[in-house]
């Protein structure tokens, strides 16, 4: 119960952000066509301001449970969300321009990334399985329609459709987990789950097929918002689909979350069925890694190239997610943070050639790139490199933890170990075809990037990035292992 | 100073590389100038390097230790001993002449490519003086992306298809390596300190495991039989200094792993596979001397060459497990340091033979064999020169290809007289291609009409050619110098692969020398 005001404190951002954004909308609405850039100086300015609030309560202690345990705040949720802010308002910076030379001002935009930030705010927060959901959809909800944002176009459309509809089975096969969860346990309080299924786990053996089955809609809900082969069927299509600014938002923001939902229900939640979780995790992992690194191979379209290797990385992050300690968590961490920042780069690059009629999404438009724009083509490079995890950039580190944290786990998933380290192989293949297009090949086009100065410099450092965080990981491993530290 | 030299060395090359990509394609001969005087600075410390170093110490010298990630004991921890700095010291001497070697050659992207070879230049100098496994796989790993550059910007026709696969062949090879570095990891108690791995005891199990983990990464890199295919390749397909480096530096680090990792961390298994080892080295050696004869491509010869001469290192290396076997400490150390003489050798003799490849394919745009013919006529001082690599390529004595097969072949033959045979006709093979090559381009009456007007060695070849004649006459006649310095680090690798790491025989040790006699297969 609320007791006074000061008990609503710690949710202070999440509220901040849900203001921001209704306030948004209806600037939206009367903004006359003139001063439409204030729509974006104000979004930059919420997420600033909202995550100027979550660092000045910032701790490492202990969780905080609020509203009766709706909500919880802990440093894992304050990391995360910054994260999430900080990726997003890059990503605003390219979308920026993207629409500005496509003349396509969508106001939308703006407001329905802030809805789907604060669906992963609450996320992220959840520690009940109605606020998991209740975030969850917001978000879902917010992203389908920014996907169909550009709605005269037909791929764009018809991306949204099946992302909605697949999304919404997904979220319905979640749901009705969560409610044989509930059947069992009688409660939706995560923490109370978790101590009811011990105690089921320990006594009544009848129950555990039904927590079996609890546990396999909810393992495929998860696997759907992540992307993680076999319900990764509409990640492919969304990437090509949608807008490119939309594809960098989706790409990167969304994974923070799902990591967030992951740690929520597998370990604060379902921490009993640990063993059980491991083996489906461990399943989806190596589709992940084989359908992704060889599915990319073919691909000529960097957007889907870009949708695939998502696939293939998120099979890395459930191979962190094997471990189901503080070793393992905070790999993941690591590995997704890193991801986010390194795939808004990428689409930073395309966008920054992106024109009326022109999306720069095929390789093709690549080759040359040294010849006609060297600076980004090194970016590029960067990220690329970055992505296949070769040192000393910073995708490597991550890979590494990830890959130390599943080989704690001894023998049983030494296996799983041996496919990621050889699939990590074959997705150089198809990060060194993006380099080898644009150094090796001559141009077969003279496009040169539009990007104005502010962009030039977010993608700059949002490149250098890779590369400081190459040499100097330390920092970022130490929060990631804070986070877990006190667990 | 002393403990900033080798950071000094790593870092110079870099900071140059980016002065010189700032300085951009628009002051292409400022950027070529800094280069070079870069790398010459890099040389001058490598020189203060081996001036400094302590040579009747096994001990690891200029060490600097910084702590890097703290939450994974990863240190920055540099140090050399009397196995790398030769090595330094070949890296620098090598990377300056190929800036030297390229100067007018290259004419597309100037600046981009000193850039490259200056970052590939401290990374391979990072590479021999990593104390920590994960720092080693950072400059191990990291070389790769310059290099595929180098290929596949200014390399030949099929670049593409070479970069990609000899960017590939590394990558997998080295990602076992990274299994292996995390497992042992994992089994140091959170060290990835070698020193700490070298004294760690493990079960035969865990050494059969790394030994080939460790065998994946190195034998792509050295490049042993049968995963050498990359080479050819890569080498044909390079710019003249990209093969330069290829084969008198990379491949170094293939034999330098060896001799880092397998030999100290897993002398169980290596003494147990070590007859494998061996048996792949003598194909090498053998067989691929065998296809280096039917090449009509002189750098391919030249690529198969290196090949069967690398050969000769792992032989080396490996032999010493059959010699410590039989007791014989001070053999085994001979056939160590044949293969180590053999690795700063080859880098040398490799260099000059792809430099004077280069010098031809820069006046004829051919690299056919059928295209030259009497060359000597038209170019005496760089015939004379080629010859004189020639002689040396087939192991002269007095030349450097003679110190490190002569030992080699010495050790093999007692080990066991057949190994010493085969190994002794890779000399005859040698010979004969090499000796073939020169007759076909150098030698008889001239039937090309562009080979009659070829003009001789301009002064920067005379740099390039004069240097690496010197080099190799010098390490031919007084070889002492450096073997001087690798002899304490030698004694005290042959005193690690003897010393048993199997838990159960705490302290035993292969092989007689400790006192009574254990074989490997019996301390299993």
């Amino acid at each position: 119960m609320i007791q006074s005001w000061s008990d609503l404190m710690p949710i202070l951002p999440e509220v901040a952000m849900l203001i921001a954004a209704l306030t948004l909308m209806l600037l939206e609405a009367f903004l006359s066509e003139r001063n439409r850039h204030w729509l974006f100086v104000c979004a930059m300015a919420s997420l600033l301001g909202v995550a100027f609030l979550i660092t000045i309560d910032f701790s490492y202690g202990a969780q905080q449970r609020l509203l009766d345990g709706m909500l919880v705040r802990d440093a894992l949720a304050d990391v995360l969300k910054l994260f999430m802010l900080l990726a997003t308002a890059i990503v605003f910076v390219y979308a920026r321009h993207f629409f500005s030379m496509r003349r396509q001002f969508f106001g939308n935009f703006y407001v329905l990334s802030l809805f789907a930030v604060l669906g992963m705010m609450v996320l992220v927060s959840a520690g009940n399985l109605v606020t998991v959901y209740l975030g969850l959809e917001l978000m879902a909800l917010a992203t389908y329609t920014l996907v169909a944002l550009d709605r005269d176009n037909g791929t764009s459309t018809e991306a949204a459709m099946k992302y909605f509809v697949l999304g919404a089975i997904a979220s319905g096969l979640l749901l009705y987990g969560f409610s044989l969860l509930f059947g069992i346990t009688g409660s939706l309080d995560l923490r109370e789950i978790n101590q009811k299924l011990f105690e089921i786990a320990t006594g009544d053996q009848g129950k555990i097929i039904l927590m079996a089955f609890a546990l396999t809609f909810i393992i495929i809900g998860l696997a759907f918002k992540f992307g993680a082969v076999p319900f990764h069927m509409w990640l492919p299509d969304v990437y090509e689909g949608a807008p490119t600014a939309v594809v960098a938002f989706i790409a990167s923001v969304p994974k923070l979350a799902a990591l967030g939902m992951a740690f929520r229900l597998l370990t604060e939640g379902l921490h009993v069925l640990q063993p059980r979780w491991q083996e489906m995790l461990a399943l989806l992992t190596i589709g992940s890694l084989l359908v992704g690194n060889l599915a990319a191979l073919a691909q000529y379209n960097l957007k889907r190239l870009m949708a695939y290797s998502t696939i293939s990385h998120v099979g890395f992050i459930f191979l962190g997610l094997l471990n189901g300690g503080a070793q393992g968590y905070s790999a993941v961490l690591f590995y997704t943070i890193v991801y986010a920042l390194t795939t808004a780069a990428a689409f930073g690059v395309i966008m920054s050639f992106a024109r009326e009629g022109l999306e720069f999404d095929k390789i093709d438009d690549f080759k040359g790139l040294n010849k006609r724009s060297p600076w980004m083509a090194f970016l590029m490079l960067l990220v690329m490199a970055s992505l296949a995890g070769i040192p000393p950039l910073v995708g490597f580190w991550a890979k590494l933890q990830v890959i130390m944290a599943a080989v704690a786990l001894g023998k049983t998933f030494a296996a799983v170990v041996l496919i990621a380290a050889i699939c990590a192989v074959i997705g150089a293949f198809y990060y060194l075809k993006v380099i080898k297009a644009m150094y090796f090949d001559a141009p077969e086009s003279d496009v040169l990037p539009l990007a104005t100065v502010d962009v030039r410099w977010v993608l700059a450092c949002n490149t250098l990035v890779v590369v400081v965080l190459g040499v100097y990981w330390a920092p970022l491993a130490a929060v990631c292992n804070a986070v877990f530290m006190h667990r | 100073m002393d403990s900033y030299l080798l950071s000094l060395l790593i870092g110079l090359p870099m900071l140059t590389a980016v002065v010189v990509l700032a300085l951009g394609e628009k002051r292409a001969e400022a950027a070529k100038a800094t280069a070079l005087v870069g790398s010459l600075v890099v040389l001058f410390l490598a020189i203060n390097l081996w001036v400094g170093f302590d040579v009747s110490s096994a001990n690891m010298q200029y060490v600097q230790k910084l702590a890097w990630v703290p939450a994974f004991n990863i240190y920055y921890h540099v140090g050399v001993d009397g196995i790398a700095l030769p090595l330094i010291l070949l890296t620098a001497v090598i990377s300056a002449l190929v800036l030297i070697a390229s100067w007018e050659v290259i004419e597309r992207k100037v600046a981009q490519y000193y850039a490259a070879f200056l970052v590939l230049e401290g990374l391979m100098i990072g590479v021999f003086c990593a104390m920590d496994a994960m720092l080693f796989y950072v400059f191990f790993e990291a070389m790769l992306i310059p290099m595929f550059i180098i290929i596949g910007v200014w390399g030949g026709p099929r670049r593409v298809y070479a970069s990609i696969k000899f960017f590939l062949y590394t990558f997998l090879g080295s990602i076992f390596m990274l299994l292996g570095l995390i497992y042992l990891y994992q089994k140091s108690g959170d060290s990835f300190a070698l020193s700490e791995w070298t004294a760690l005891s493990l079960t035969a199990d865990e050494q059969f495991w790394l030994f080939w983990a460790f065998f994946a990464a190195f034998a792509v890199k050295i490049p042993m039989f049968p995963v050498h295919t990359w080479l050819p390749d890569a080498h044909v397909e390079a710019p003249t200094g990209g093969s330069i480096i290829l084969a008198a530096i990379m491949l170094k680090i293939g034999g330098y792993g060896f001799v880092r990792f397998s030999l100290p961390i897993t002398p169980d298994a290596a003494a147990s596979y070590a007859y494998i080892l061996i048996a792949l080295s003598l194909i090498a050696v053998i067989y691929i001397g065998l296809v280096a004869l039917v090449q009509q491509d002189m750098k391919k010869l030249v690529a198969y060459s290196s090949i069967s001469h690398m050969g000769f290192v792992t032989l080396g290396l490996f032999l010493a497990y059959q010699l410590a076997v039989q007791g014989r400490a001070d053999t085994a150390a001979l056939a160590i340091q044949g293969g180590l003489m053999q690795m700063l050798s080859h880098g040398f003799v490799s260099a000059a033979m792809f430099g004077a490849i280069g010098v031809l394919y820069d006046r004829v745009h051919s690299r056919e064999i059928a295209d030259y013919g009497g060359v000597l006529t038209s170019m005496p001082y760089f015939g004379a020169f080629a010859i004189f690599f020639g002689m040396a390529n087939c192991g002269l004595p007095g030349t450097s290809g003679f110190v490190g097969e002569f030992m080699v072949i010495l050790a093999a033959v007692q080990a066991n007289p057949w190994i010493g045979f085969a190994a002794a006709t890779a000399l005859i093979l040698g010979a004969a291609y090499t000796l073939w090559l020169l007759k076909r381009v150098f030698l008889g009456p001239i039937t090309h009409k562009h080979v009659k007007t070829l003009d001789d060695l301009n002064p920067r070849e005379w740099v390039l050619m004069g240097t690496l004649a010197i080099y190799v006459l010098y390490f031919g006649l007084f070889p002492k110098p450096f073997t001087d310095v690798m002899q304490p680090s030698v004694l005290r690798l042959v005193e690690q692969i003897t010393t048993s790491k199997l838990p159960q025989e705490a302290g035993a040790q292969i092989g007689s020398i400790g006192g009574t006699e254990i074989s490997p297969e019996g301390a299993k």
